[in-house]
Order: C-alpha cells, then sequence, then structure tokens
C-alpha cells in the first residue's frame, strides 16, 4: 500500500517536473537577476516587475540572483537560466566585464539580455537602463528647490568634496537649466566632503552668512542628511528646506522634522518595471535595440538609446510625507 | 617661573584672539557671545578627544585609532539603541565608555606586552575597527528615525546655558586638570614621557603608564563615540574619517611635545579651539573651497613653528647628556 502511495507520489511528482516547462512554455520567461538576494532596493525592484507581468499578461518573472555581491554568483546563476532557456534576462551587474562572457554565451542561445541599474559592457548586452541621466538630476534638484518657492528666493548648495565627479556634472546640468527658474537665485557653492561634521558646519555656515537663506540642495546622502541635522539645530525647520538627492531610510527623519520638504532618488519599482517592460519588447516584439531606437515601457514613456545603446528612465523619483512611509522601509 | 607665566599657551591664546579679530572684521557676527557658544559646543568633541591623545603623546606613544574607535563605539551604541530603545542614556554613555576603554587597552596591551611601536599598532587596530562597523552593520546606515528621541535629545540639552555636550567637554577639561597636576598617575605620565629610564629609578612601571594612558584615551573616543553619533544624528562605517589627524595637529598646535612628556592640558585645549575656530570660520568668511584645506594646514604649520621656537629655550640639554652617557 505504501509502496504503491510511494509510487504514485513519485510518478505524480515526475509528471508535474515535465509537465511544469511544457506549461511554462506559453509564458513569456523574463530572469530579473540583481546584484543579491535580500536587498530592499532589489526586492521593490521585482515588484514593480511583478506589475509589468501583470501588465503584459503573459509574463512569468523569474526573480532570482547570488547570497552575496559577486559576479562569480551571478555567472552561475546566468548558467542556470540558460540551461534553463528562459526568454531573456535583466541583470544589475555585480561587474562590468566579468559577467561578459557568460551572458554573450545567452545571446547566441536566443536569449535576450538587457542590463539596468548598473551596467554591462557594451558586448555583453543588447541595452542597459540607467535610472536617470545626469541632465535629467541636474533640472530635479533645482526643480525640488523651486517648486517650494513660488516667489523665488535664495538657494545654495552643499556638494561632496570638490573633485566629485557626479556631484560636479550635475551642478553643471543645473546651472544650464537655472534660466528655466526665474527669480531663484543660488547665492554659495559649499563643500562638505561627504563627512556629517564637516557637511554640518558648512550647513551652519551657510544659514549664518546668508540669514535670508530659503533652501539648501545637498545632491549627496551624507550632505542632505547633515543639513538638515543642522537646520533642525539652528530652529530654522520651516524658513530653510533642505532638499536634493538622498535615500528614503536616511531621510525619513528629516521628513518627519519638517527640515525636508522633499527630495528625489531613482525609484526601484519604476526600474524593475520598465526593465521587465523593455526586456519583454526585445524579446517578444521584435525591437531592434540600436543607437537612437525609441523603445516604448508602458507607463515610463519611452526609452530613447544613445550611441552607447543606453537609455535613461525618467526623471528621479520625488519623496515627500505622502510616501516616505512606504519607502523608508524598502532602500 | 615658566611654571607660573605659561608662555605656549599664551601665544596660542592671543593667537586665537588674533585670529578671531580677523574672521569678525569680515564676518563681524561671528564673534556674538551665541555664537561663539556654538563654535565651542562644535570643537567638544575635538577637545575631549585631544586630551585623550595628549596623556598618550606625553608617553611617547600616539594613537591613531581615536577616530576608528569613537565611530565603532557610535555604530555600537546607536545599534544597541535601536535594539533597546528604552535603555537609559547613562546606561549608553556607560557602555560606551566601556567599549572604548577596552579597544584603548587592546591598544595599551599591544604597546606594553608586545612592545610594538605605537604608530604601527594603531594604525593597524584603526583599520580593524573600522573594518569591525562594516561587520556589525553590514554597511548599512543607523539613521535619526531609528534613534529614540532621548539618544539624539541628550547631547542637545541645555543646562545653565549650554548644551550637555559642551559640559562634557568642560568637565574633561576640569577633570583633566585635576588628574595631571594632582595625581601620582599624572606626574607619572610626564616623567615616563620626560625621560623613561629615570622613571624606571624612581619606581614607575613605564608600560603600565603607557597601558593605562591607552586606555584612557580610549574611554574618552568611546564617550565621543556617543556624543558624536547623537549629535549628527546619523552612524555609519565613515563618521569621523581622518579625525585622528585632527586629534593630533590639536595637541601639536597646542604645544605637546611628539617627543613626550611636554605639554599641558591647557595647551591641547587652546590647540583645539583654534583648529575650531578655523573650522568654523572657513565657511562663513567667504573663502573659496578650493583655499580652505591650505589655509587650515598653513595654520597649523605656523603654529607649530611658534611653539618649536618658544620650546627650544628649555634645559633639555642635560637630560641629553644624561641620556648620551649611559
Amino acid at each position: 500500500m505504501s509502496v504503491l502511495k510511494k509510487l504514485a507520489a513519485s510518478a505524480a511528482m515526475a509528471a508535474a517536473m515535465i509537465a511544469t516547462p511544457a506549461f511554462a512554455q506559453d509564458d513569456v520567461r523574463i530572469a530579473i537577476v540583481v546584484k543579491a538576494l535580500g536587498i530592499g532596493f532589489f526586492e521593490a525592484a521585482a515588484e514593480g516587475a511583478e506589475e509589468a507581468a501583470a501588465e503584459l499578461g503573459n509574463v512569468e518573472i523569474i526573480y532570482t540572483g547570488p547570497t552575496d555581491t559577486t559576479a562569480e554568483g551571478q555567472i552561475e546563476v546566468i548558467n542556470a537560466l540558460i540551461a534553463q532557456q528562459v526568454d531573456a534576462i535583466a541583470i544589475s551587474a555585480n561587474d562590468t566585464d566579468a559577467l561578459v562572457p557568460a551572458l554573450q554565451r545567452a545571446m547566441q542561445r536566443g536569449i535576450t539580455v538587457i542590463s539596468w541599474d548598473s551596467g554591462v559592457a557594451p558586448e555583453g548586452r543588447q541595452l542597459h537602463l540607467n535610472p536617470s541621466s545626469n541632465a535629467l538630476i541636474g533640472n530635479m534638484i533645482i526643480k525640488l528647490a523651486a517648486d517650494h518657492l513660488p516667489d523665488g528666493g535664495e538657494v545654495a548648495l552643499l556638494s561632496a568634496t570638490t573633485t566629485s565627479t557626479n556631484q560636479n556634472i550635475w551642478m553643471e546640468e543645473m546651472n544650464k537649466v537655472m534660466g528655466d527658474y526665474p527669480g531663484i537665485d543660488v547665492v554659495a557653492t559649499v563643500y562638505g566632503d561627504d563627512l556629517a561634521d564637516k557637511s554640518y558646519r558648512e550647513a551652519t555656515g551657510l544659514m549664518q552668512s546668508y540669514p535670508d537663506l530659503d533652501a539648501i540642495i545637498a545632491p549627496t546622502s551624507v550632505g542632505i542628511v547633515a543639513a538638515a541635522q543642522a537646520v533642525v539645530d539652528a530652529g530654522k525647520v520651516g524658513q530653510v528646506n533642505v532638499t536634493g538627492l538622498g535615500l528614503p531610510s536616511e531621510m525619513a527623519g528629516a521628513i518627519e522634522s519638517g527640515a525636508s520638504k522633499s527630495f528625489a532618488i531613482w525609484n526601484p519599482i519604476d526600474l524593475g518595471y520598465s526593465a521587465t517592460m523593455l526586456a519583454y519588447e526585445l524579446s517578444q516584439n521584435g525591437v531592434e535595440a540600436a543607437p537612437g531606437a525609441e523603445i516604448p515601457m508602458g507607463r515610463m514613456g519611452n526609452l530613447t538609446l544613445d550611441e552607447n545603446n543606453e537609455g535613461a528612465m525618467a526623471d528621479p523619483f520625488v519623496y515627500d510625507a505622502s510616501n516616505i512611509d512606504q519607502f523608508k522601509s524598502i532602500f | 617661573m615658566t611654571r607660573f607665566i605659561p608662555v605656549r599657551e599664551t601665544i596660542l591664546g592671543g593667537a586665537i584672539l588674533v585670529l578671531l579679530l580677523l574672521i569678525s572684521s569680515r564676518f563681524a557676527g561671528f564673534v556674538a557671545p551665541s555664537n561663539l557658544a556654538n563654535v565651542f559646543n562644535d570643537t567638544a568633541p575635538l577637545i575631549i578627544l585631544a586630551l585623550g591623545q595628549m596623556v598618550v603623546i606625553l608617553t611617547r606613544c600616539i594613537d591613531l585609532s581615536v577616530a576608528a574607535n569613537l565611530a565603532l563605539t557610535g555604530m555600537a551604541v546607536a545599534m544597541i539603541n535601536v535594539a533597546m530603545p528604552g535603555l537609559p542614556i547613562p546606561v549608553i554613555i556607560a557602555i560606551a565608555v566601556l567599549l572604548g576603554a577596552i579597544m584603548g587597552a587592546i591598544n595599551g596591551v599591544l604597546v606594553w606586552k608586545l612592545a610594538i611601536p605605537p604608530i604601527v599598532v594603531t594604525l593597524g587596530t584603526m583599520t580593524i575597527f573600522r573594518g569591525i562597523i562594516f561587520l556589525i552593520s553590514d554597511g548599512k546606515w543607523v539613521n535619526s528615525h531609528e534613534m529614540s528621541p532621548a539618544f539624539t535629545d541628550f547631547p542637545r540639552m541645555v543646562l545653565l546655558g549650554l548644551p550637555v555636550l559642551s559640559w562634557a567637554a568642560i568637565i574633561t577639561i576640569i577633570l583633566f586638570g585635576i588628574m595631571m597636576a594632582r595625581t601620582q598617575f599624572g606626574r607619572s605620565i610626564f616623567a615616563v614621557g620626560g625621560n623613561p629610564h629615570a622613571a624606571v629609578y624612581t619606581g614607575i612601571d613605564v608600560g603600565r603608564t603607557q597601558f593605562w594612558a591607552f586606555v584612557v584615551s580610549g574611554a574618552l573616543a568611546g564617550l565621543t563615540g556617543y556624543l558624536w553619533v547623537s549629535r549628527f544624528a546619523v552612524a555609519y562605517v565613515d563618521i569621523a574619517g581622518g579625525f585622528e589627524l585632527e586629534v593630533v595637529a590639536a595637541c601639536v598646535i597646542g604645544g605637546i611635545s611628539i617627543a613626550g612628556g611636554v605639554g599641558s592640558v591647557g595647551g591641547a585645549v587652546l590647540g583645539a579651539i583654534f583648529l575650531g575656530v578655523v573650522k568654523n570660520a572657513l565657511p562663513v568668511v567667504n573663502i573659496s573651497p578650493f583655499w580652505q584645506l591650505a589655509i587650515s594646514g598653513s595654520a597649523i604649520l605656523i603654529a607649530v613653528a611658534f611653539n618649536a621656537r618658544a620650546g627650544r629655550t628649555k634645559g633639555r640639554i642635560i637630560l641629553k647628556e644624561a641620556e648620551a652617557t649611559q
């Protein structure tokens, strides 16, 4: 009896094992490969991928990644995905170059490969999805301040180090669009060196030197937190708005205290959603990833590819009191 | 004679006054009493650490691990606070001081029992402590909204017109003033640094004294770790990065001889205040940030040059001869 039962059970299991891939063959299987499992940011991206899958209808999301952030771990995952014959791989890479051979093997087997968030060298993927672009970030940081200053006002920049490349590019891009924000006056640029104490001191100095200061823009995660604390300690909550780029988990206190009305950073949910949409378009709708191509990403609009087959998803996502609680536990 | 009119301290005090005058000519608000109190408050962690460092330097050692010790203790107490928000602040402070003292004791034992040069020991432990922060925190931040209000409010609490952070520095200064001048430990520190051989003949255990100097420095770094993290309301791996050099600079400016044995509590405090004034003034006097580093460095060099000249008229030649004849 029990032998029979066992036999029946194994037969059922074997049938299920054979049946599952056959059944799944109807669905488009898109693998979302992340740097490591268990990171809030990527869990949120997977949530976005599921949202895209639900919208597309016939998509199965395989959310996977190594347990630690190594290229070797990701290569193993990629090899397993090749063996499973998935339709598309969307990867946030732990190494720009090390993954190229494995991903090329996947592409030779007809699997669509795109990278998102953290890119792979051009020969190892069909396109790369950047969360945003320097121009969009430059515009966003001044827009964040200007949105709360309808009558114009004085703003100051608190950067990281004088030699920090991305900070300088963002501020340069910001200066290009200053004409769109009449009445907004950038009175100073100071450097907090990404040290909490120096940033705090610089922010305090700004409030002393410019008593009418309306906003401090800090496009750096250390600076924005320190500036918010300096504003609270100076008793200037409500007078000086701290904004810029920060992470929701780090900025929740500043939003709560009112020192910061809003700030921005990419939205991982949108990122996972867009990556899934792009992978689907490439693998199912025969869209060619070539420089200049415009590829639809559902609710996120179109992705325009540059000469390196890279594209920027959208403006950084704005976080404020209305959504901080949802995101502060994510990343 | 020089015991009663401390020349270095007078020169340094004068330099600070001149500096304040120069700053006030460019930004009058800087010398307002309330702002000076803020500057002192901002300098409080540096003063506390400089006093700990002074004790170590006086015994012919150096402690480069203070900033890493501060960061590790800060992270540890922040994580304890997140795990047990109800834990009273005095307990948190006791844990911070104890943790810091243990880390100082590790430095001390390595210097005392294994006779490894202090600069090597503390360079090593500096990196180890920073590494441990990574291990315990997974590289994550502890943020202001996760800390309990009592934890972050304590250093800001105003008593008799000054925040607790300032009082912590003032109490440390007073305790050190008494310790260095009136206790056996204080005097043996000078003896060990001034002439270790003579100290041995008077019955002072040089290694043991150096060990305790490291413990004192570590305990103060631990205390500052809590104060720092609660003041800036954030704990992460890199907090106070490079701060150990500022602490050593404060001591050197304050006339504490790197060769050991020479220095005073007043000197260390004034050295720290000098640096604190420079650091707080640079953002408000509207000097290009590209110049600020060069100006800070020059201020240190000029102060040290003054001290070197002031230190030349000393009776140390006798000791040198005594050493040479041994």
